[in-house]
C-alpha cells in the first residue's frame, strides 16, 4: 500500500532538539524572491495607471515614459519566475479530502483554533487557493497584457478586442492585490511563517500545529531513511 | 506683441504681419486628462468646426500636402500596392488622410468614387482623454479643439483604446501618441487649419460651429437638390457632437465611407473600465490593505505554543507513528 506523499523529496528534518525543518531550499526561496520584488514592482507602476491620484507613483521608476516600457518588461520576468515556481509547487497544492474540511470549518481557522482542525499535508487550502488564484490570474495578467503592450504589440488586437483586454487587465490587476493582501497577511498572522521563505527552516511546533501530517511524513522517511 | 488674436471665423484670411499673442491660452482648457475639478475659465471661447463636405471632395491630397508641410511631419514614403491611399494608413508622421473607397450604388448600379478626409474627429466627448492615464497628456480647449500635449504622453496606447475613430498614432520614434490638433497653433493666432486653406474645391471648410452648421445645412439641401435624397450632416450625437463633421451625400449609410462608424460612442468597456472599476477597485484595494494593516496589529496572531514544540519533537523521535488520536 503506497502512502499519499505530503510533502516534496527535499524537505527534510534538519535537527531534532528543538525540531527544526527544512519546508524550502535555497533556489525556489531566491526564485520566491524575484516574483515577489516583480510583483510589488509590478504593483506600483500599475497602480499608477490605475487610478491619476496614484500616478505620482511613476516618479519612482524615473517618470510615466519609464515606467511605461518596464511595466510590461517587469511582468515577463515576473511570469518566467511564477512559472518555475508552479512547476515545483503545483503537485503538492492539488486539492484532498482533508481541504473540505478545513475549509468547512473555517471559522477555527480564523480563531486561530487549529486544534479542531484536520491533520494536514504542506499546504492547507487557504495556501492552495492563494497558489492558484495567483496562478490563475498572472496567466490572465500576461495574455491581457500582451495584447495592450503598445511597444511591441500594438497591431496584435483589433481595438474592440484591446478594450476588453484593458478591462480584463485591470480587473485581474485588482484581484491579484486581494490576494497579494491575503497571502501577506496570512504569512504575518501566522507567526513563525515567514522564516520558511526566509532561511528556509520552520520549528517543529509549526510544522506540528499547522502541518502534521507533512512533518509526520518527515519523520517516517527519516527513521526508516532512503532506500540504500 | 501687444495685441491679442481675434478668434478666427474663417480658414481663408490671411495673417496680420506684425506679431501678435495667442488667443489660445492654458487658462482655456476645459477638461484635463487624469484631473478632475479643472477650474473652469473665465471665458468661453466661440466653439469652432471644421467641414468636410464630401461631395466636393476631388481627391487631389492638398490637405494632406498642407498638414506635412504645417506640421513639418515626414511621412515615409511607401510601396504602391495598386490603391489610391498614400500613406496605407494614418501615421504618427500623418495626421489626415484621404480615403478613397469604390462604391456601386445598388439604386443606380452607378460606381461611386467615395472621398473621405479622415483624421481627429475633435469630439465634444473625447473617448482618447477619458482613457488616458496620465494627468495634462490631453486637454480639451473651450472652442472644442482636443490637443495633446506630447511632454506628458507616455506612450502607452489607452488613447488608442478610447478613440472610437482609430485616429491616434504611437510614434516608435519617440513613444509619443499623434494625431490632428486641428492646428492648434494656428487657430491661437486667428488662422483657420492648413487643410482647410488649402483645400482647392472648398471642400473643406472653417468657421464657428454655428456657421459651419449653417452652411452645411445649406450644402445638404443643394445636394438633395440634386437627387441625393439621403444627404445629411454626419455630426454624432453619440460623442456629442464632433468639431470636425461632414456633409455625405449617403448620410443613412456613413459605413460605405470606408467604415465611417454608424453611431460611434465611446465604448461601454472603455467606460467601465475608466468608470466604475477605477473607483470601486481603488477602494476595494485600499479597505483590503489598511483592515490587513489593523488587523495585523490589533488581533490575537496565531502563534505556536511550547507544548507543541514538545509534542513535535516526540512525534519526530517515534518515526511519525504516534498514537494518531491522542490530543
Amino acid at each position: 500500500m503506497r502512502r499519499p506523499v505530503y510533502a516534496e523529496p527535499g524537505d527534510r528534518i534538519e535537527s531534532t532538539k528543538p525540531v527544526t525543518v527544512s519546508r524550502y531550499r535555497g533556489f525556489i526561496r531566491a526564485n520566491h524572491w524575484i516574483t515577489a520584488i516583480t510583483l510589488i514592482l509590478l504593483l506600483i507602476s500599475g497602480l499608477a495607471f490605475f487610478h491619476p491620484s496614484l500616478y505620482f507613483l511613476t516618479g519612482l521608476f524615473g517618470g510615466g515614459q519609464n515606467a511605461r516600457w518596464l511595466h510590461p518588461v517587469i511582468g515577463v520576468v515576473l511570469f518566467v519566475s511564477f512559472m518555475v515556481m508552479f512547476i515545483q509547487l503545483w503537485r503538492l497544492n492539488l486539492p484532498t479530502p482533508d481541504d473540505r474540511a478545513w475549509l468547512s470549518q473555517i471559522g477555527d481557522v480564523v480563531k486561530g483554533n487549529e486544534e479542531n482542525l484536520p491533520e494536514l499535508g504542506k499546504y492547507n487550502a487557504g495556501q492552495k487557493f492563494i497558489f492558484w488564484g495567483m496562478t490563475i490570474l498572472i496567466v490572465v495578467l500576461i495574455v491581457s497584457g500582451v495584447m495592450i503592450w503598445e511597444q511591441f504589440f500594438g497591431e496584435l488586437v483589433t481595438i474592440p478586442t484591446r478594450r476588453w483586454a484593458v478591462l480584463t487587465h485591470s480587473l485581474a490587476a485588482v484581484a491579484i492585490i486581494l490576494v497579494f493582501i491575503l497571502h501577506v497577511y496570512a504569512a504575518f498572522w501566522t507567526r513563525g511563517t515567514l522564516r520558511a521563505m526566509t532561511r528556509g527552516t520552520v520549528t517543529g511546533g509549526w510544522a506540528y500545529r499547522h502541518h502534521r501530517k507533512w512533518l509526520r511524513e518527515l519523520a517516517g522517511r527519516r527513521t526508516r531513511g532512503p532506500a540504500e | 506683441m501687444t495685441e491679442t488674436a481675434p478668434q478666427p471665423r474663417t480658414a481663408a484670411s490671411n495673417p496680420p504681419v506684425q506679431p501678435i499673442g495667442s488667443n489660445l491660452l492654458p487658462s482655456d482648457v476645459v477638461r484635463i486628462s487624469a484631473t478632475k475639478d479643472v477650474p473652469q475659465p473665465e471665458r468661453q471661447l466661440t466653439k469652432v468646426a471644421k467641414l468636410i463636405d464630401v461631395s466636393k471632395c476631388i481627391g487631389c491630397k492638398a490637405c494632406q500636402s498642407a498638414c506635412i508641410e504645417w506640421n513639418d511631419t515626414k511621412p515615409e514614403v511607401e510601396e504602391n500596392v495598386g490603391v489610391y491611399e498614400n500613406p496605407h494608413d494614418l501615421t504618427p508622421n500623418m495626421f489626415t488622410l484621404m480615403r478613397f473607397t469604390e462604391w456601386v450604388n445598388p439604386e443606380t448600379d452607378n460606381l461611386e468614387w467615395l472621398i473621405r478626409k479622415d483624421g481627429c474627429m475633435h469630439c465634444e466627448d473625447p473617448g482618447c482623454l477619458k482613457a488616458c492615464p496620465a494627468p495634462g497628456a490631453i486637454v480639451q480647449y473651450s472652442n472644442g479643439i482636443v490637443d495633446f500635449i506630447h511632454e506628458n504622453c507616455i506612450g502607452c496606447g489607452y488613447c488608442v483604446t478610447g478613440c472610437p475613430f482609430d485616429i491616434p498614432r504611437i510614434s516608435k520614434v519617440d513613444h509619443k501618441s499623434y494625431k490632428c490638433t486641428l492646428c492648434s497653433d494656428r487657430v491661437a493666432v486667428g488662422q483657420g487649419p492648413a487643410c482647410a486653406k488649402a483645400c482647392p474645391t472648398e471642400a473643406i471648410v472653417f468657421g464657428t460651429k454655428e456657421d459651419m452648421i449653417a452652411h452645411a445645412n445649406d450644402r445638404v439641401e443643394d445636394l438633395k437638390s440634386r437627387g441625393y435624397a439621403n444627404a445629411g450632416i454626419y455630426d454624432p450625437p453619440g460623442v456629442g457632437g464632433t468639431h470636425v463633421f461632414y456633409v455625405l451625400h449617403h448620410a443613412d449609410k456613413p459605413a460605405i465611407y470606408d467604415g465611417l462608424p454608424d453611431n460611434p460612442r465611446i465604448s461601454p468597456v472603455v467606460e467601465g473600465w475608466k468608470g466604475v472599476t477605477k473607483t470601486a477597485g481603488l477602494a476595494v484595494m485600499g479597505v483590503a490593505a489598511v483592515g490587513a494593516a489593523i488587523h495585523g496589529i490589533f488581533a490575537r496572531a496565531n502563534k505556536v505554543d511550547a507544548h507543541e514544540e514538545q509534542e513535535a519533537e516526540k512525534l519526530v523521535q517515534s518515526g511519525g507513528s504516534d498514537d494518531r488520536g491522542a490530543v
